[in-house]
Formats: C-alpha cells, structure tokens, sequence
C-alpha cells in the first residue's frame, strides 16, 4: 500500500508560495467534518506584502498590450482544462456535491476565463467613446485599469465564484489580491499553481487563505488598494469595508453570479482627452 | 501710451429679483415650514440680493414625497420620448432667457459676466438639449437591454457654477427617466429658483424637478431621507467622504464629483505664447474656483524662466474688478469663507518657504477678491501643493524628465484633471496614457462639453458626469 503525498497549500504572493509570516495555519474540513488540510491563515502582514506586490506588478499588466493579456487568461483556461480531475476533487471534497456536479463547475469556470479573456482587446472598442464636442477639438474617452483591486472570493462557490470575481478584474488590466473563500479555499490555492505556470507575472494575482472577517477590514482601509469585490463578504462585513473605504474613496462592488462585461467595467476608469484640431 | 478701458457694465435691468424666494415643491414656491429664511448677497460688492426660504426638515420630506409621487404616476409612466420633450424645452427657455440667467449668475457668484455669459449659461442649455436626445435611446446606450432608472435622486451641488452643475445634475437625472430634489449652494441659490420658472415655463410636471434652499444640515438630510434613491453630489473631498459613509450598508447608490489638484504640464517644446494662455485659463478661470483648475503647473526645468517672465507679463494684464463689466477677467471670491480659506493655504505657502508673486492690482474695497498670485520654489511637501485652494493661486514646480512630470503629477490622492503642452504627439499620448486623471486636456484647458464624459480618478470622487458614460450614474447596475 502507498501512502499519498499531500500538498501543503500555501498563500501565493508576488509569484511566489510563502506561508504565512505569522506561522498560522487554520483547519479545513471537508463537507462531512474529517480534516483535509492546514492552510495558512493570512495575516495582516500578509496582506500587505501583497498589495505592495499587486502594485508593483501594476504598470507592467496594465500596461501589457489587450492582445497579449488576452492570451495570457485563455492561457489560464488552456492550463486549467490539464488539471480539471484535481478541482474536481477539491470541490467534491468541500462542498459534497457529485462529481458531475463539480465537474461542470470547472468546466464553466473554464469557460469563463475564455469568454474574460476575448473582452481585453474588446471593452474600449465597445465602451470607450469619441465625443463629438462643440469646438475645434479632437475628444476620447477610454476605459482603463482601476489598478489595484481586493476580491473577496463568494464563500460557497469554491471555484466558479472565484473565477467570476478574477477574471473580469484581471481583464480591465487590473493586479489583484484574492481572498479565497474561508471554508472552502483549496481550489483558489490549486488556481494559484495554475496562474503561475500560465505567464501571468508574480505579482499580478496575490492568492491569500485566512479568515474574512480578519482580513477584510485591512484590506479595506489600505490605502494604496483602489477598489473591492465584496461578492464573498456579508452585509455586515460589506457595510464595514464601506465606511472603512471611505478615507481613500475606494471603489467597492459585490456581485452575485452575473457574467457580464459591466462587472470588467465596475474595475475600470473613464478617461476623457481633449486635443485642439488645427493646421 | 496706455489705453485705459471704459467702464463697460452689463445692465442688471433683465433681472426682476423678489425679495424673497420660497422653496420649489410639488411645481410650486412655498414658504418653509417653520418660516425661517437667509439672506444670499453679491460677493462683489456685499449688497443683499434676496431672501430664501431655510429648508429644514418638514420641507425636505414634502420635497422628497413629490418627488416620489411624480415619479411613481407620471414621470415612469411617461413614453420616453414625450419626457425628452420637456428637455428641449426647457434648453430652448434656457437660451431664450440666457441674458437674464447670465447677468443673475454673476451678481450672486461673483464670476464675471464675460464668463457666464458665454460659459455657464449656453452650456447649461446644451446640457440639457444634449441630454433631451438620449431619453428615447437609452436603450441603445450600452446600459443593457432594458435600463431602468432610480426613482427619486438626491442633489446637491456647489457655488463655483451654479446653473451649469444644476444642469449637470437634472439633465441626465431627468433624461434617464428620474424625479429630482435638488439643493443649490447656500450662497448661490438665486439661478436654480430661477430655474424653477424655467420648469413652470416648461409645464414639466409638479413633483418631477423639486428645488430646496439650505445648508449643510438641508442637505444631509437629503442624503440621509429614506426614499432617496441615489445622491449626487459636486462638492469638497471632505462632504464627499461624509456623505459616502453617511450611506455605507443602505442601497443607495452615489456619484461624487470632489475636489482636483490639477497638474498643467509644460514640456520643453510647448509653443510658449499658447501655453501661457492655457496656464492663465487653467488657473484664473472663474477665480480658480473650479475643481479640475490647473492648480499645479509642472513646467520642464530649462524653460522656466522664460515661461515665468512671460506669466508675468500676461498676469499684470488680467482685469480684476466688477464682474458686470464686459472687461473683466478675475472677478469676486464668492465669499467671505472662501476668501479665508485662500489667504489661509496661502500664507501656509509663505510660512513654508515657497516665494509669492502677484502683479500690482486695485482691488475693490467691498466685497471679496484675492489678486492673481503663483508661488515658486513650491516643493511636494508644501501644503499648496497637495491641497486645493479654489482660488486664483498657482503653485509652480519644474522637473527635468517626462518621467519626473508623471511622477510628480500623480502624487496627490486627487485625479480629476491634468494638462499637457507638447508640440510633440507621440509625446501628448504618452503623457495621456500615463496620467491618473480623468479628463486630460493637451494643448488646451478648462473645455466642458455636454458630450464629453467628466470624473476623477481616486479622491477626485465616483463616477462620470456628461456623454453616454454620464448616464450610468442614473441608470441602476452599470457603470
């Protein structure tokens, strides 16, 4: 008989898979109480790295070409298809749903990361404008990234929830630092090893595993993060991370399902240049 | 020689002012409640205009219950395209009476008539004749298939443009299918109870356009009034924060449009005469009361001395005085409040160290004015360079490399406006592209347009007003 080799799920934070700087783990059960894995349980400290990470890598995503970005998320999808029996098992594992049932959450997750990928190159042809002003001028307006963007993964929707959440922000040329769902956070950790063979630059996705509502109010008042997905937190948790956003004006959104290019939108910034027409 | 100017003042005989004005409720003027009322005067020359009724809270909910009434049996259930009507003609009356609302404009804000005359007022009607068009083609406006509006909005705006932000706020709100209670600046309500008649004029329905007078206390109940759907509000970074936290954990959603600290960026091969003129408007357009003012000028380190001789002589040209007079340039601060919050940031400059030039300059005895002034050896610390003043007061800063410009331009937490001078386009682009601001304007500065999308980035506030992104802030689940 063989004993498994079991996986140590650890944060993934600027590219690389640190624990977490404070040394804690917390316990993760599956959907009939036995124990499955220890993952590390973020910290304060943690979430900092991350934004500073989430930062740096900024100008380089944003930056990148829409065509290039686009490649890079189908690239995510290519790489997510090769793994889909171990999402399967995590999903089984944690939220005790068939096989098939968790089978088509990937495959729909999958599928997602495509349908995200083909807006890069997209949403400023369909969402940007020129405006026909009055006057000699030349005048545009182009969505562009937020830039740095917390996403509180939905808590029951292990994967797809997840996937929902990322990839529209990942789309508008935003960084990210995910939270993944408390209970259920190995698909996200899984997801974190699919980014980082996917060239997606370190930096770009900051997966963190911890408690929310521990988290949620320091990534609320960071004021170097821009905007939030508040889909995986409670009202009262989305309440909080309002009144705490406020000192910077953080932009904060919560979704429930939807696959919609307003969810890309919510993440980006309209802006508007005007040139003189002239000889 | 010199040629001195005539006096060239615009008649006040266009406008009939009341003594006093009652509250715009239910598509009439009625007194408050409680009968309390202030007093508005000219920051020119502190002469009192008129009495206005004090929104308290009685007024504010029979406001918000027509506004509610209006929008539940008629205003939702009107075709789209009869409700577009009631734009256009209420923009048609606008340019008709455009003297009248220009000339009222400048008596209670202070601005000079040159500029409301041939700024705010015909682009508040071209706010609203723009806007008229999109009512029956919302949905072909990228908002979905079926966009619905709010309900009942709550706004509140400032003093620096009056008629135009009223115009920027009830235009789209109405365009899009809402009912209103707006709340004017304290010491400019005088153009949107004007505005009022404009609505009575129109035959807009009662209820669907409600216009209270107040302060603070009138608007925050605004804000806080349980069947206000959506507020927007144009004002101070400080009152922007409030009123997001005052509806954190409610539903209802919010456009801000706060405070600026512009960057006017000035290349090396920027044509030089252009570009002073563009930092002369960026700066001293409406006394520097304006949000996204080019309060910041980032000129490239070896030609300051030539761009700042040049300003110079150009600043020693402007006009200060009767903002009646056709000549004038730079008229009154629109209050006392504000005139101290200037000479504050600005002696805040001296104490830090940064060196003060204003050109020589008569200015009236009464009322409240502050001379063309610019600051050099500003550094980024300085508090005039990271807080906005609102008022005719530059601070100037040099850099030596495009990068260095980027840099220094983005570090404030404001992100609403910059411009750029550059003979170079593949240089303006870059710039652009570069810029955490969202209205960018190169080779050019302070242009508004109905059509043309404007917000900030950052503490600059939320959401967009003007164009079809301008929409989304009255539309439910877009953005």
């Amino acid at each position: 008989m063989r004993i498994d080799v079991k996986k140590t799920y650890k944060l993934y934070i600027g590219g690389a898979f640190p624990r977490s700087e404070s040394g804690r783990s917390y316990e993760v059960n599956n959907s009939k109480g036995v124990f499955i894995a220890n993952p590390s349980q973020a910290s304060r400290k943690d979430l900092r790295d991350a934004v500073v990470a989430a930062r740096a890598a900024q100008a380089g995503w944003s930056g990148a070409t829409a065509f290039n970005r686009a490649q890079i998320l189908y690239r995510v999808a290519e790489i997510m298809e090769g793994r889909t029996s171990q999402f399967v098992d995590e999903i089984v594992a944690l939220e005790g749903v068939t096989p098939a049932a968790a089978k088509k959450q990937v495959e729909e997750a999958i599928d997602l990361w495509v349908w995200y990928s083909g807006w890069c190159d997209k949403i400023s042809t369909i969402y940007g404008a020129t405006n026909p002003v009055s006057g000699s001028f030349y005048n545009f307006t182009t969505p562009e990234a937020m830039g740095v963007v917390g996403v509180f993964a939905p808590q029951k929707s292990s994967l797809l929830g997840l996937v929902q959440s990322l990839a529209p922000v990942l789309a508008a040329g935003n960084t990210a630092i995910l939270v993944a769902s408390e209970k259920f956070p190995l698909p996200a950790i899984s997801l974190s090893e699919v980014l980082a063979t996917s060239d997606i630059p370190g930096g770009v996705v900051n997966i963190l595993t911890g408690i929310t509502a521990e988290l949620a109010p320091w990534m609320a008042s960071h004021m170097d993060v821009d905007a939030i997905d508040a889909s995986g937190l409670s009202a009262t948790q989305e309440k909080e991370a309002r009144l705490e956003g406020v000192e910077n004006l953080k932009r904060i959104f919560a979704f429930k399902g939807d696959q919609t290019p307003q969810r890309v939108l919510a993440f980006m910034e309209n802006k508007t240049v005007w040139h003189p027409i002239g000889i | 020689m010199t040629f001195e100017y005539a006096p060239a003042p615009e008649s006040t005989a266009v406008v009939k002012l009341k003594p006093e004005y009652g509250l715009f409720i239910n598509g009439k003027f009625v007194p408050a409640k409680d009968g309390k009322s202030f007093a508005t005067i000219n920051p020119s020359n502190e002469q009192h205009l008129a009495k206005v009724a004090y929104a308290s809270e009685a007024d504010v909910n029979k406001a918000v219950a027509a506004a509610n009434e209006a929008y539940k049996k008629i205003w939702s259930k009107m075709p789209a395209s009869e409700r577009g009507k009631y734009l256009f003609r209420i923009a048609r009356i606008l340019q008709e009476r455009a003297r009248e609302f220009a000339v009222l404009e400048s008596m209670d804000n202070g601005k000079p008539i040159r500029e409301t005359r041939d700024v705010d007022i015909p682009l508040a009607a071209a706010h609203f004749f723009y806007h008229a068009g999109w009512a029956d083609k919302l949905e072909h406006a990228g908002m979905g298939s079926n966009p619905k509006p709010h309900g009942v909005v709550g706004q509140i705006i400032p003093w620096n443009f009056p008629l135009l932000m009223l115009s920027w706020k009830i235009a789209p709100a109405l365009a899009t299918g809402n009912t209103v209670v707006l709340k004017p600046a304290e010491t400019t309500p005088l153009t949107a109870l004007l505005f009022a008649e404009v609505c009575q004029q129109a035959g807009l329905p009662a209820g669907v356009v409600n216009i209270v007078t107040g302060d603070g206390k009138t608007g925050s109940l605004i804000v806080n009034h349980k069947d206000i759907q959506k507020i927007a509000f144009t004002g101070s970074t400080a009152v922007g924060k409030g009123i997001a936290r005052a509806i954190a954990g409610t539903k209802k959603a919010a456009t801000l449009e706060l405070g600026g600290k512009g960057a006017n960026i000035v290349f090396e091969d920027a044509p030089i005469d252009e570009t002073v003129e563009g930092i002369i408007n960026g700066i001293f357009f409406n006394q520097g009361h304006v949000c996204c003012a080019g309060s910041r000028l980032l000129v490239q380190e070896n030609i300051q001395e030539e761009l700042l001789e040049k300003l110079k002589r150009r600043m020693a040209l402007i006009r200060v005085g009767d903002p009646l007079d056709k000549n004038t340039d730079l008229g009154a601060i629109n209050s006392a409040a504000q005139l101290a919050k200037i000479r504050e940031l600005v002696d805040s400059g001296d104490a830090e160290g940064a060196e003060r030039w204003s050109p020589a300059c008569d200015l009236p005895a009464k009322g409240f004015w502050y001379p063309p002034t610019f600051f050099t050896g500003v550094t980024q610390a300085n508090r005039i360079a990271r807080e906005e003043i609102f008022g005719p007061v530059l601070s100037v800063i040099s850099f030596r490399t495009p990068q260095e410009a980027i840099e220094k331009a983005n570090n404030t937490p404001f992100g609403l406006s910059a411009g750029i001078w550059t003979d170079k386009g593949s240089r303006i682009l870059w710039t652009a592209k570069h810029l955490k601001a969202g209205v960018i304007w190169a080779n050019t500065f302070n242009k508004f347009d109905p059509a043309s999308p404007f917000g900030g980035y950052k503490e600059s506030g939320w959401g967009r007003e003007g164009g079809r992104h301008g929409l989304a802030a009255y539309l439910k689940g877009v953005h």
